[in-house]
């Protein structure tokens, strides 16, 4: 049975690895989520341009990302191309892991500045240099059930927290233990942060060398997350344990869902054609009238120790192509970051992207230090601790600053140094 | 007399042994002396020998001793329970009565094979709060749901119920064999006696067991501290933190957030603990034997 | 008590261990074999009302299963293969070849089993970085090329061996190597298979370090592979059953062949001597 069981791994092995098409180079590019399973459709026009390339795309869920990343940066295995969240940009510069591309910009046909949102290519440049192209724009903003607002008596969506909160207090109400207000996983920190974005002060402060969670602001915006638990409007549940966003929408298990562009494209596939009508999207309300959201997305980014630098941007520009990235839109929902690519009918069209151009005039970025990632972690962890009662904001939000000024000693040590980006 | 060729046929395993495990064991002493990071990583200047500051910082830090407790937790409520199902399977199976025995001692066994990363998956669909079997069956007799993963109260027990689940089969495995040691002669002295059933238990089986159960517990007691895929799989530390365990406190402060030397520390911590846990068992036990 | 109840009362209980034993597997079993969101329904469903494969195929032809199928199987084969050539090697050595420090060396080994592995990750990981080995099969292969249990397993079951024999053969002129080959191996079949089905079985279910030194898609193994679907895909409950079944069959199928071997091997280590 042995040598029969080694014939069959030899088999497998070999049959596993697929030899090379010869003569063409191997760009290798990471891309996460849906928009890692979506981009390979883009790709075979792109290697029909360049008949020489060859793209390898590697799907990577978002949960482990970050840690991938990480991992490969310090195992020395990057590949070439890499979408990347743009909060993590600082964090990845500061490990002076990107080729910088002010030169390659200015040289291209393709991809011009001055048509990007400013606030977004704002986000790409750290230290002065431009680390990034970005790829799409990323938002957070509420999908609601139309027909149950209109069933509770509201016909336009919320403008202002104390409007929202009204919604949410009658819909509940009407739903009589069946129904919650709004779904907010306690695992997803981004609704908060934008609730905090919304706030006069910054969330660290000095050039993000101290935490600022004690502020009144965030204060403000924790006690308005977490009043939405208290009051029985939002289950107690963290991702894992919502078997399914999509499904419980359509049947109504709740009236709101703060979430990203990408749901557009999965609500529409994935809800019955039946429900189509009956969900909108609406920009986030803020304290007393409409509110600012994150400045997420992604870029593109070329890595230092890319083999194929040349190849690699040539794949960068394709991607940054106007009809290109209507195409990506028209896939997964993701939203362009340039204004020429929005100027066209089939975005211009789309009710539901509506809400998104309104909300992206009024976005604003996270700050931008590479501990970011981990201070977002210790301050979704608070928010969890008030919502079960755990704790309270006041001590809370101190026990988080405290926790976040030992996160950013070594931070606050390079830059007495000179060091810090 | 020596033989020269001994050491041609343990150089390749020692050298394997020593490069790839002790080399860096001791690697990780050094490096827990460090503040080793990602900043380190990219720029080698980066890089400060803090002393045992490392150890200090996490004896300071409140999750550290949330993990410490949360896999004391673990241990002290998995652990007898663990052995304790194995011992009774094992007496069940040794008993005269038992029939179908292969086939139970196989069935009993399985899970051990298994792989934890499935198991945990089933695990999170059973325990499921809405459509999981297990509240299902709990409804049919009048309990009501209770929350599994998503309660910082139950997501600890219900790791602990795979865990037992699990691995018991291993232990009941190695008291069969034990018990299979056991002088039937001795028994039959009993019986003529008169001794009952749960008395020949408690005054033959148990004390003649007293080595294997030693190094049972040793064994399970060891393995129970280095608890990380289910948490990893299941729960992801949560919920509130309350099934974050030792070592995934330290694959998170290692791999996720690339804090080397103090990531070393705490697994170093961890040995240190597990070694005092073990000698305080040893200790233990020749007081009880002796 | 009379027999009879005793008996009920006794091979009851068993079965009842029993079923409980072997439900999540067989449910899982029947869960993979579901058509997707069946099984998110109230009451849930035990077994499926249209069994269909699609998740299987879903697996095999879009998620690449196959090629982590192979990966699984080359490592735990490539582990097993060397590892056991590495640890029989040694095991004699330390049971029947006498050396100057055997006693000392071999409890320093003794010794070295209480260190948790973790303790080596990370420096391990630095260190393989250095040779090139990280995100590769050799990453995975090369640190688990021998181990201290393995060696304890072949010296334990090599102290029986008959002293005479080897001396016999000594004395008609053969070299240690010969004896080793044409003797002691043959011997030692027993301890080889069991200790072959542990290393194999260990290496494929092993979990935390190829989740750390494999990073590339393609050269997962299936657990680490299982781990990161599932936390992406949460929702699709079905499409997990069906990973796990993959990941969980091969095992159990080897385990149900070759019980003996691995039963004897864990006793071995564990009971005798």
């Amino acid at each position: 049975m042995m040598p029969r069981l080694l014939l069959i791994a030899a088999w497998l092995l070999v049959s596993a690895c697929a030899p090379q098409p010869s003569g063409r180079e191997v760009v290798r590019f990471w891309a996460m989520g849906r928009e890692g399973e979506v981009v390979r459709e883009l790709l075979p026009e792109f290697e029909r341009r360049h008949p020489g390339l060859r793209v390898e795309v590697q799907q990577i869920p978002w949960s482990a990302a970050h840690e991938k990343l990480l991992t490969a940066f310090a195992g020395g295995t990057l590949p070439d191309v890499c979408q990347l969240g743009n909060t993590w940009l600082p964090e990845f510069a500061a490990l002076d892991a990107l080729a910088p591309l002010d030169a390659r910009v200015a040289a291209s046909g393709v991809i011009s500045r001055e048509d990007y949102f400013p606030g977004i290519w704002n986000t790409n440049v750290v230290s002065g240099q431009l680390r990034g192209v970005p790829w799409y724009v990323d938002t957070r903003l509420l999908f609601y059930r139309r027909d149950i607002l209109r069933a509770a008596g509201f016909e336009t969506p919320p403008a202002t927290w104390p409007e929202w909160q009204a919604m949410l207090a009658a819909i509940t109400r009407q739903g009589q233990g069946e129904r919650y207000g709004i779904l907010l996983p306690l695992n997803e920190p981004e609704p908060l942060i934008a609730l905090a974005l919304q706030q006069g002060e910054p969330l660290l402060r000095e050039e993000g060398r101290w935490g600022g969670f004690s502020s009144e602001g965030f204060r403000r915006a924790l006690r308005f997350y977490t009043a939405m638990f208290e009051n029985g409007w939002a289950p107690r549940l963290a991702g894992a344990q919502i078997s399914n966003v999509w499904d419980e929408f359509g049947r109504g298990r709740f009236a709101f869902y703060i979430s990203g562009p990408w749901n557009i494209g999965e609500f529409k596939r994935r809800l019955p054609a039946e429900r189509q009508d009956d969900w909108m999207t609406a920009p986030l309300p803020g304290p007393d009238g409409p509110g600012a959201s994150t400045a997420g997305g992604s870029s593109l980014v070329v890595f230092r120790s890319a083999r194929q630098r040349e190849a690699a941007w040539r794949l960068v520009e394709y991607l940054s192509e106007p009809e290109v990235q209507l195409r990506f839109h028209a896939l997964t929902g993701n939203l362009p970051p340039r204004r020429s690519a929005w100027q066209d009918e089939r975005l211009a069209a789309d009710p539901h992207a509506r809400a998104f151009r309104d909300q992206l005039e009024r976005v604003r970025p996270a700050p931008k230090v590479p501990e970011w990632e981990r201070i977002v972690s210790e301050m979704q962890h608070l928010a969890e601790e008030v919502v079960r009662g755990r704790t309270d904001v006041e001590a809370g939000t101190r026990a988080l600053d405290r926790k976040v000024d030992a996160i950013l000693e070594k931070r606050r040590w390079l830059a007495a140094r000179g060091r810090a980006g | 007399m020596s033989h020269p060729a001994a050491w041609v046929f343990i150089a390749p395993a020692l050298g394997v042994i020593g490069v790839f495990f002790l080399l860096p064991v001791a690697a990780g002493f050094a490096l827990s002396l460090t503040d080793f990071d990602i900043y380190a990583l990219a720029d080698f200047r980066n890089l400060r020998f803090v002393g045992l500051d490392n150890y200090v910082r996490m004896l300071e830090t409140p999750l550290f001793w949330q993990a410490l407790g949360n896999t004391l937790y673990f241990v002290i409520v998995g652990v007898p329970l663990s052995i304790g199902l194995s011992l009774a399977t094992a007496l069940l199976l040794h008993s005269r009565l038992a029939l179908f025995r292969p086939f139970f001692r196989t069935a009993l066994f399985a899970p051990v094979v298994t792989t934890i990363v499935a198991v945990a998956v089933i695990w999170r669909y059973l325990f499921h709060t809405r459509y999981g079997v297990v509240n299902h069956a709990l409804e049919a007799i009048g309990i009501g749901p209770i929350d599994w993963l998503g309660d910082p109260l139950w997501a600890m027990p219900t790791i602990i119920l795979l865990a037992v689940w699990k691995n018991f089969g291993y232990n009941m495995v190695i008291f069969l064999a034990a018990l299979q040691a056991i002088p039937e002669t001795l028994y039959e002295a009993a019986r003529i006696d008169g001794a009952s059933w749960w008395r020949q238990i408690v005054h033959i089986t148990l004390p003649m067991l007293g080595p294997t159960l030693l190094m049972v517990g040793i064994l399970t007691t060891s393995g129970y501290f280095q608890l990380f895929a289910e948490p990893y799989v299941m729960t992801q530390g949560g919920p509130l933190r309350s099934t974050v365990s030792v070592l995934y406190f330290m694959y998170e402060e290692g791999f996720k957030w690339w804090n080397f030397g103090a990531a070393s520390a705490v697994a170093l911590m961890l040995f240190g603990l597990v070694f005092a846990v073990t000698w305080l068992l040893m200790r233990l036990s020749r007081r009880v034997a002796a | 008590m009379r027999p009879r109840a005793a008996v009920v009362a006794v091979n009851g209980v068993l079965a009842g261990l029993a079923a409980v034993t072997l439900f999540p597997l067989l449910w899982m079993l029947s869960v993979s074999f579901m058509p997707a969101g069946a099984a998110s329904a109230l009451p849930p469903p035990l077994v499926p009302a249209e069994p269909t494969l699609v998740h299987y195929r879903e697996l095999f032809l879009n998620a690449g299963m196959l090629r982590w199928l192979a990966n699984s199987l080359l490592l735990a084969l490539a582990i097993t293969a060397v590892s056991l050539a590495f640890n029989t090697l040694a095991g004699y050595a330390f049971a029947k070849l006498k050396f100057r420090g055997r006693e000392r060396l071999f409890n320093v080994l003794i010794g070295a089993l209480i260190i948790p592995g973790q303790v080596a990750m990370m420096p391990l990981f630095l260190l393989l970085r250095e040779m090139g080995l990280v995100n590769s099969y050799g990453g995975v292969v090369v640190p688990a090329m021998a181990s201290v249990f393995g060696i304890f397993l072949v010296r334990q079951y090599a102290r029986t061996l008959p002293d005479e024999l080897l001396e016999a053969a000594r004395v008609d002129g053969a070299s240690e190597w010969r004896i080793f080959v044409s003797v002691v191996v043959p011997l030692l079949k027993p301890v080889l298979a069991s200790l072959a089905v542990f290393t194999f079985l260990a290496a494929w279910n092993d979990f935390m370090w190829p989740l750390i030194v494999l990073t590339d898609h393609e050269l997962q193994t299936l657990p680490v592979a299982l781990a990161t679907l599932s936390r992406e895909h949460v929702q699709d409950n079905e499409l997990m059953m069906a990973g796990s079944v993959i990941t969980v069959v091969p095992v159990l199928v080897l385990f149900l062949a070759l019980q003996k071997y691995y039963i004897e091997g864990l006793l071995l280590g564990s009971v005798k001597g």
